[in-house]
């Protein structure tokens, strides 16, 4: 079957999506991750979607859920390289997202992640 | 003048994906900018399964329009149950499946045009342009 890769780099999982998603790949997704969370003791989800020129309400709510539940799991989701078309539409669709920080790019992501799982409060 | 749309079948997750694509590359042709091309994409994208889920499958066209200017228009049709009442549908947050409620009323508002005319269990079809 068809799967997004997930990448482990310390405490942290990344996940770099690449292909335009059918619904049923992005609910994969969302186990794998969540799975994987849990497998790794991960404290952090960084997820590139630079690539996606596309994010419906599907993949906007898949994404929202991972957020949600990784934060069940006590782990931090950071969402990054969103285009900015696709924001224009997703607030104009009306999806609305909890527990999601996003970040410009991968590396200001990985810094904001590392700063909030290492900081004072940590 | 229009040209002869495509027309596409809807009755998998992966036809959603080619529906997609299909408008992007009409909307592309059609000289639309990076954001309409977005929001054009992504309200078939919403339509598409709509059509699947709801509608137990169909088709959809995609046709180019000149005139009364440039446009595309997204025709989307199935002979499913139909939609009883269109304008509760259309309510952000309504919803008869799992999903968010926000598919009918978020793609009418990426769009200029949107129309959707049902007669249950006959046919139904949802109507949407953009134009240039
Ligand atoms: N082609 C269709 N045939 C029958 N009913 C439809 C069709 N399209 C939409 N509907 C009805 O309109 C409701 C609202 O549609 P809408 O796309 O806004 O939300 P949804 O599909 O339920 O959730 P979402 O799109 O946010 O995942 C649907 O729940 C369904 O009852
Ligand atoms: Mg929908």
């Amino acid at each position: 079957m068809e799967r997004i890769p997930i990448l482990k780099l310390g405490d942290l999982l990344l996940v770099t999506i690449q292909v335009d998603m059918h619904d049923r790949l992005a609910l994969t997704l969302q186990d794998d991750l969540t799975t994987a969370i849990v497998a790794h003791g991960a404290r952090g989800v960084l997820i590139d979607i630079s690539a996606l020129d596309v994010v419906d309400s599907f993949i906007g709510r898949v994404l929202g859920n991972i957020a949600s539940m990784s934060r069940l799991l006590s782990a931090e989701t950071m969402i990054v390289g969103m285009q900015p078309a696709v924001a224009i539409t997703l607030v104009e669709l009306g999806v609305t997202w909890r527990h999601v920080r996003t970040a410009l790019n991968v590396e200001q992501g990985m810094r904001r992640l590392r700063a909030s799982l290492d900081g004072p409060r940590a | 003048m229009t040209a002869t749309p495509d027309t596409l079948p809807i009755h998998s997750e992966d036809d959603v994906v080619r529906v997609r694509h299909a408008v992007r590359r009409a909307a592309v042709e059609l000289g639309f900018s990076l954001v309409d091309q977005t929001k054009l994409v992504t309200a078939a994208s919403e339509l598409a399964r709509n059509t699947l889920i709801h509608g137990g499958g169909g088709e959809a066209r995609v046709e180019r329009l000149d005139t009364p200017r440039r446009g595309l228009r997204l025709v989307f049709e199935d002979r499913g149950p139909g939609i009883p009442d269109v304008e509760r549908a259309f309510q952000d947050g309504f919803t008869t499946g799992g999903g968010l409620g926000l598919g009918l009323g978020g793609s009418r508002r990426l769009v200029n045009d949107f129309s959707v005319e049902s007669t249950p269990g006959v046919l139904t079809r949802v109507t949407a342009t953009k134009w240039k």
